[in-house]
């Protein structure tokens, strides 16, 4: 299967992409059968474009995440094509995917205190990971190339021969994040990277990862479960759900107008400073062992139709730019004629809660 | 009702905390110990006042390192005071033996941020539940049967029989954190103190569980304690909130007001950190540097000052300010890093709090220089306000800052804030 998207965002087609992920797949073995944690995703990120990946626990985000840097544990499959700069990186040998790793697509990781080894001084990380890709740099051209990424990380040039420990959860996360940076990757995918952090430091590595593409022309793909974020830091957003990308779309267009009741829902159930009541969303992601027939979302949706639990929604271009798959937007002239009705749902309870 | 702070009557009051303190010793090495030698004290709550009345939802709100957890720990004696008293109607939490503090926990109940942390694994829903009763002396298994499944359906957990026999490890996060709020309210208590109680869970289920405590309060008339670092929720969800930093409360007052009009500069960073999902709406760049300072040596003075945007000449500038002023320096681009670091040279010795500061190597008129050059990239940083006088000394020179005493809580407006910014009003009664 193969899908244009060409036509994604305005802006952004002109741009040969960094990545061009098509029809990516992920699944874990288990005893009772394939987890496909991701299954059938496809994507484009333009030169120093942020995509947004967001959704609940459990939909996928991370695999997909790990699963285009080649960090998947063992007893977990891939499949599908993800061109980076023209290069399939699913068909590269394991020698030459390690040597893209790093050099060319960086990882940002949630908990940096365990990625940082807490014997060597950040001047030591340094050398080792600038070493490792470029050997024949002096000491010093390194310590001028790591100060320079500190700086605009906000870390004072006085700290570079500090241990760990010695530095507070935000300024780790930056240094992990100048860690990524020194190698001047096209692209990162940062997985979650404010989780653990305060409002007021979460907002500062946000803006830090928001001038990635003014500073070093990144792209980035931004996994987190806070939409705020996204509005925050992204240009584009893919919504997945059970394992796919249910929409996707420029941030400003999928915020305001979220064509997937999912997209919606997930926006409404975000309590934020202008939250005028609680809402959420019943029930919890499904069992990605065996996900619901047709779409995978219709047990949770307040609209789903007859159609909905029948067939798999069509991947079509979604009004106002970007990726939708949800039979409320069509194809018309897919639906069965008794489809348009409203599917009759068993009631989700507290039993189904996520 | 009004919600105007009285400290006079307190009849009224469910919980009463005046002048609270807790302090943790700091071990230090086994040198230091044996050497007698002092290694700080940490002040996790240092001089919380706070009142709770009947019904009321009260929200501490702060970043992690507030003192928020501690203070809600000590409503329960789970930490003991170093000073001051809690007194829950008539009894002083703080000076209770254990036995007496377990009677107290029909009254007052917690629940904790971690769902998986807070549950047995190795217990049932039912036995998790029933073994509050069974501590607090229900001996019949029928009756504790009874009502660990009337607290069960009051949190939602329904069909009851399908939970019972459940372990943690079969529920999903929503469901566990209804089991803990089931168990805290199984004693029919009449205070809960929920720490971050829907932190750990994903977005879908926050709001479901907010409403279910929302409705536990008015159908069981509960008083709760909400503590949390996510000013959001805490808009939904209180009628009065405490914003604390580094152990003390900075800003107190009604919701609506702390909202409406955020005094406080650390208020206002919380409010504009918050990022919406409005692509229209950006978080301010002008955001406070840096993160919550250690509290084993808080900044002299106001403790936000280091990171306050709105900081002035009286609020506590000392050596350590110094030091980031000049590390900050060197961040910008373009600076001779090198060559001013050797006229400067090591900087450590400035994590001493002080207000007054020697640095410098390389010649007073040269330091003098390089002092110059900072100020002048940014001539309207307040630091430079609070200096009282930079003179020569030896290689370097010494800079002497103004003194300034940790600001008190004053009213301001319908609340009360501790800032210099909000100087005593003189309409405040006796």
């Amino acid at each position: 299967m193969s899908i244009d998207l060409t036509d994604e965002v305005v802006g952004f087609s002109a741009q040969e992409p960094v990545i061009s992920a098509r029809d990516v797949r992920v699944w874990y073995g288990t005893t009772k059968g394939a987890i496909r944690a991701v299954d059938g995703v496809s994507f484009d990120l333009a030169p120093g474009e942020t995509l947004g990946l967001v959704g609940e626990s459990g939909c996928g985000k991370s695999t997909l995440g790990r699963g285009l840097m080649g960090l998947l544990p063992e007893g977990a499959k891939r499949d599908g094509e993800v061109l980076f700069r023209g290069r399939d990186i699913f068909s590269l040998s394991p020698k030459a995917a390690y040597q893209l790793r790093g050099r060319e697509l960086g990882m940002i990781f949630q908990e940096p205190l365990t990625r940082l080894n807490p014997l060597m001084r950040i001047s030591q990380h340094f050398e080792e990971t600038i070493k490792q890709h470029e050997p024949d740099l002096s000491k010093d051209e390194i310590r001028n190339r790591a100060l320079e990424v500190l700086r605009l990380m906000g870390i004072p040039p006085t700290r570079y021969r500090s241990y760990p420990h010695e530095f507070s959860g935000g300024m780790r996360q930056r240094l992990m994040i100048a860690l990524t940076l020194v190698l001047r990757p096209a692209f990162v995918v940062a997985d979650e990277p404010t989780t653990a952090l305060d409002v007021l430091v979460e907002a500062q590595i946000v803006q830090i990862l928001n001038d990635l593409r003014r500073n070093f022309q990144t792209s980035l793909l931004l996994i987190t479960h806070n939409v705020g974020i996204v509005a925050e830091a992204c240009d584009r957003v893919a919504v997945m759900y059970a394992g796919r990308i249910v929409e996707q779309g420029s941030v400003a267009d999928v915020f305001k107008n979220p064509q997937h009741p999912y997209t919606r829902e997930l926006l409404r159930s975000t309590i934020s400073l202008t939250t005028t009541g609680l809402n959420y969303i019943p029930g919890a992601p499904p069992d990605l062992i065996d996900p619901p027939d047709g779409c995978r979302f219709h047990p949770r949706c307040p609209d789903a139709m007859n159609v909905c639990a029948a067939k798999d929604p069509v991947n079509i271009a979604r009004p106002g730019g970007g990726r939708v798959e949800c039979w409320l937007v069509g194809p018309e002239e897919e639906i069965p004629s008794a489809g348009r009705q409203a599917l009759e749902q068993e009631e989700l309870t507290v039993v189904d809660e996520a | 009702m009004s919600t105007k702070p009285d400290t006079s009557s307190d009849t009224s009051s469910l919980v009463q905390v005046r002048d609270l303190s807790v302090h943790f010793a700091l071990r230090g090495g086994s040198l230091a110990r044996l050497f007698g030698r002092d290694t700080g004290t940490i002040k996790a709550v240092d001089g919380v006042n706070l009142e709770l009345r009947p019904g009321e939802v009260v929200g501490l709100v702060g970043e992690s390192g507030s003192g928020k957890s501690t203070l809600g720990r000590a409503l329960l004696g789970l930490v003991p005071a170093t000073q001051g008293s809690i007194h829950l109607r008539d009894q002083n939490v703080a000076e209770l033996s254990r036995r007496r503090l377990r009677e107290i926990r029909q009254v007052v109940q917690m629940v904790f941020q971690d769902p998986n942390a807070a549950l047995n694994p190795s217990m049932q829903v039912e036995e998790a539940v029933g073994d509050a009763l069974r501590v607090h002396g229900v001996r019949s298994t029928t009756e504790r049967r009874t009502r660990v499944v009337e607290a069960l359906e009051r949190v939602g957990l329904s069909p009851v029989e399908h939970f019972l026999n459940k372990y943690p490890r079969d529920l999903s996060g929503g469901q566990k954190q209804r089991v803990v709020l089931a168990r805290a309210i199984v004693l029919d208590p009449e205070l809960l103190v929920a720490d971050e109680p829907v932190s750990m869970l994903d977005m879908s289920v926050r709001a479901k569980i907010l409403q279910l405590m929302l409705d536990l309060k008015n159908e069981l008339g509960l008083t709760y304690v909400y503590i949390t670092h996510d000013l959001a929720t805490a808009k939904y969800f209180c009628d009065r909130i405490a914003i604390m930093y580094l152990g003390r409360v900075v800003e107190i007052g009604p919701a609506e007001e702390i909202f409406d009009h955020p005094r406080h500069p650390y208020t206002k960073a919380l409010l504009a950190a918050i990022p919406e999902p409005d692509p229209d709406k950006m978080v301010p760049r002008d955001l406070p540097r840096g993160e919550i300072p250690d509290a084993a040596a808080p900044p002299l003075g106001c403790a936000f000052h280091p990171r306050c945007p709105e900081a002035v000449s009286g609020c506590g500038w000392e050596s350590r300010d110094l030091r980031a002023l000049v590390e900050q320096h060197w961040m910008r681009a373009g600076t001779a890093y090198d060559e001013e670091q050797d006229v400067i040279g090591d900087l450590d010795h400035l994590d001493t709090p002080a207000t007054t500061a020697t640095l410098g190597r390389g010649g007073s008129d040269r330091v003098r220089a390089v002092l110059d050059r900072i100020r002048a990239e940014d001539p309207h940083e307040p630091l430079w306000s609070g200096v009282t006088s930079i003179q020569p000394d030896g290689s370097g020179v010494t800079v002497r800052f103004q003194e300034a005493d940790s600001p008190a809580l004053r009213q301001a407006g319908g609340v009360d804030v501790a800032c210099v910014l909000y100087p005593d009003s003189s309409s405040s009664p006796a």
